[in-house]
């Protein structure tokens, strides 16, 4: 009997100290090693990739931004409207379209395919749509630009959805068309070694190149 | 479709180098950073007390890995209820509440990672690292440890002595997760995920308004929870967020990472069995038995042998087979698109990009679902509530069969139970006494085996019940129709299977969805791995049988196709009935 509870007792204490050491090395060592590699290797994208236009922040490289303006790029829909958000006087914060803002989030609405939530969401943004865009056809709208995305922060949108909004941005912004169609090529990439992926059209960086040859940033 | 081809084939070229390096860890060998990590073991040894040395058997074993998720789970849970003071805390994250505690801290543990908070809100920078970046090393390190002595014991070289429980898991953790998680993780940091310290930014964007963008050490979670098939994020929306994924590139890091160390485990497994063939082999026959090894190759000695050992290739092919299958029809299901959407006028051309990112596209989305849940990860990098009703439902049937790779060992052992069961209904067949790997299979393992396979779909489908049966249950409920069912389901679905991805739509921290979920991760764990174990430990007693014309061949093609049929079979008579009444209802609805 004795016998046993040493040896419970010795399991026991084995079983705590190795949970100690190894909870320090995981769980503090290791992410404080890999914090201090990436800050010597990588500065920019341990920090998060920050975007930064005549000393101010606007955004990050890889996280997507809610537009609303004409002349600006249009990003999906968005659950979250990408954590953007406008605050007044007394500090209470809201969406762009007057909802409250509940404070940092990611995801989707989460609606099935034979959610009919989800149906009557995409049928007023096709309206909404159509209406700023008069010339685009209801059957030439690509998929990607009005359905949402997992994380709700998809930085990107398919060259098919960035065409479409040209006239729009071009009769807004005072652009030419062609200047646009130039602005959204520098700022599309293609399939990585044209296999991996698909091509896509990075929303926020053809915006900020849009205001600054409109000459308002 | 070209993507997932060539993404499949680097896998197998990858796959080989890191099972050899993982086999010799497990069994013990002699690698060329030992210099280094023997010293690094020998300190933890010291510190600890732990005499590696010394042998267990498998009740030993079992109890050890018992005790030390205890004392994990505890400790963890003490600083979740405490995580609100000011350390590493910039963003003023608040304690966690008891059943939203209880729930993660079990779903941690058991290398589930269902989480039913949002990472953003719910956990402070202390939380991440010391428990969550921690619990992923080491329960994934216990699964594996538990399926390197299931393998020492199907292996058996002793008696009795399948290894030392803490040896092992201090090994698995030093010489294969933290060294391939530095390097991981600072390939990620590259690609762009935040790595840092400091709370969340704020900017003014170019129309004058706000937006508040996440920060972290992100990096050193999301490596681990890919490599030790975890796959709680650090953000709610996981790997479909452009913060924890954001690169085509980073994809492919955090889908090879998930991938690599499972498939290595059935490559150890073939080597190991293997090995103890050979000794057998040149016990009885001297020196004969090298070149009748090597004569018998001319005909059958073939690349893949060596590579995988003929018992894990027969293993590797059975779940490759039923992993294309499924990803075929996923990424079919995905291209058609969502005929509802059609109806009211939006081209679906693309396919259904609903809940997708459009750097993934359908086919990277495709694969990375039917490779979460192949492999028990459970991160996603799109919203599998999403998903068109077939192409949600390969994710909801492969977490249901949890024999496809699986997570860390447990897909193995589990795949090596329909083994066993395969082998026995072959032996009814032929009339002969079942036998794998050399060992007769009798009543005491037919028992456990069918124990083993029927306590996941029991769990899954009476929590099921019990949830479309209560108010409690129906009130988590968030889409209509029978997509509702196909919530419940993969909730428990992936709880039983300890995955963690989940129908998101799922309103599910509340009490009722935090203690049947976290009960059904806890018992999907711990039961099956006691049980393997019982049966490894009984097999070891047993005395290898000479093989014979009658022997049922475990090595080949034929014997991997009967394995397949033997998981559908089961799976279609277990889970048919609600799978019809779930996803195939919905898709019959949906494209009536």
């Amino acid at each position: 009997m004795k016998e046993s509870v040493k040896h419970l007792l010795h399991g026991t204490r084995q079983a705590v100290l190795v949970t100690v050491v190894l909870m320090l090395i995981c769980g503090l060592l290791f992410p404080c090693l890999l914090t201090g590699l990436s800050a010597l290797i990588f500065p920019d994208q341990a920090g998060g990739s920050l975007i930064t236009v005549n000393g101010q922040t606007v955004g990050a490289k890889h996280v997507g931004q809610e537009f609303t303006e004409d002349y600006y790029m249009w990003s999906r829909p968005s659950a979250y409207h990408y954590n953007v958000y406008t605050e007044d006087e007394n500090g209470n914060q809201y969406y762009n379209d007057g909802t409250e803002f509940p404070g940092i989030g990611s995801g989707s609405n989460n609606y099935a395919p034979s959610n009919p939530a989800l149906t009557e969401r995409v049928e007023a943004d096709i309206e909404a749509f159509l209406e700023k865009n008069p010339d685009v056809k209801r059957e030439d709208i690509p998929t990607d630009l009005l359905t949402a995305s997992g994380s709700g922060l998809d930085p990107h949108i398919t060259p098919e959805s960035a065409e479409v909004q040209v006239p729009r941005i071009a009769k807004a912004s005072g652009l030419s068309e062609d200047e646009v169609r130039q602005i959204v090529e520098n700022h599309t990439q293609g399939k990585v070694w044209g296999i991996f992926g698909e091509d896509r059209v990075n929303v926020l960086e053809v915006n900020i190149e849009i205001a600054q040859s409109m000459g308002i940033l | 479709m070209l993507q997932i081809i060539v993404t499949i084939i680097l896998y197998l070229i990858m796959v080989i180098p890191v099972g050899i390096y993982v086999y010799h860890i497990a069994a013990g060998k002699h690698t060329f950073a030992d210099p280094v990590f023997d010293r690094v073991d020998g300190v933890i040894y010291k510190i600890s007390g732990i005499k590696p040395q010394n042998g267990m058997n498998w009740k030993k074993y079992a109890l050890a890995l018992l005790g030390t998720n205890a004392v994990m789970i505890l400790l963890g849970y003490i600083i979740l209820r405490i995580q609100s003071i000011a350390l590493f805390n910039p963003n003023g994250i608040g304690n966690m509440e008891e059943s939203l505690s209880f729930n993660t801290i079990i779903s941690f543990m058991t290398n589930t990672n269902l989480q039913h908070y949002s990472g953003e809100s719910g956990l402070s920078y202390l939380s991440q690292m010391l428990v969550i970046t921690f619990m992923m090393f080491v329960s994934a390190a216990s699964g594996y440890a538990a399926c390197v002595a299931f393998i020492r014991g199907l292996a058996g070289k002793t008696k009795d002595n399948v290894g030392n429980f803490f040896a092992d898991l201090v090994r698995i953790t030093t010489r294969v997760l933290l060294p391939f998680s530095i390097i991981g993780g600072l390939l990620l940091v590259w690609q762009g995920v935040p790595q840092n310290f400091s709370g969340n930014v704020v900017v003014d964007t170019i129309e004058g308004v706000k937006q508040v963008i996440a920060m972290g050490p992100v990096a050193a979670l999301e490596i681990i929870k890919h490599l030790g098939t975890n796959g709680g994020g650090f953000l709610g929306a996981n790997s479909s967020t452009p913060i924890e994924n954001p690169t085509i590139i980073s994809n492919l890091i955090e889908l090879y990472s998930m991938m690599l160390l499972p498939g290595a485990c059935v490559i150890t497994f073939g080597k190991m069995v293997r090995d103890r063939k050979r000794e057998i082999a040149a016990a009885k026959n001297g020196g004969e038995a090298e070149s009748e090894l090597a004569g018998m190759g001319k005909v059958r000695r073939s690349f893949t042998v060596w590579m995988y050992g003929r018992e894990g290739r027969s293993i590797f092919a059975a779940m490759g087979i039923i992993f294309v299958i499924g990803l075929s029809v996923c990424f079919w299901s995905e291209s058609q698109g969502n005929p509802a959407l059609a109806d009211v006028g939006l081209s679906q051309s693309m396919g259904s990009m609903e809940g997708k990112e459009v750097r993934f596209g359908i086919a990277q989305s495709a694969m990375f679902t039917t490779t979460t849940t192949s492999f028990t990860t459970g991160t996603v990098n799109n919203m599998h509530d999403t998903l068109t009703p077939l192409g949600g439902m390969i994710p909801l049937l492969h977490m249901m069969l949890n024999v496809v790779f699986g997570g860390k060992g447990v897909g193995l052992m589990n795949m090596i139970m329909y083994a066993i069961l395969a082998v026995f209904i072959c032996g009814l067949m032929i009339g002969r006494t079942p036998e794998y790997l050399g060992k007769k299979i009798e009543g005491r393992e037919m028992k456990l085996t069918a124990l083993c396979i029927i306590i996941h779909p029991l769990l899954i489908l009476a929590f099921s019940a019990l949830a479309v049966g209560t108010q409690a249950g129906l009130a988590g409920i968030t889409n209509p129709d029978f997509h509702g069912l196909s919530q419940v389901l993969y909730e428990y679905a992936s709880s039983a299977a300890n995955n963690g991805s989940g129908f998101e739509g799922l309103a599910d921290n509340t009490l009722f969805w935090n203690i049947t979920a976290g009960l059904a991760m806890f018992f999907g764990r711990y039961l099956s791995i006691v049980i393997q174990l019982a049966i490894a430990g009984s097999l070891m007693k047993k005395r290898f049988v000479n093989e014979s014309a009658g022997t049922l061949h475990t090595d080949s093609f034929s014997f991997a196709v009967i394995l397949v049929f033997v998981v559908y079979i089961f799976a279609a008579l277990t889970f048919f009935p609600v799978l019809a009444l779930g996803p195939i209802a919905e898709h019959l609805t949906l494209w009536a």
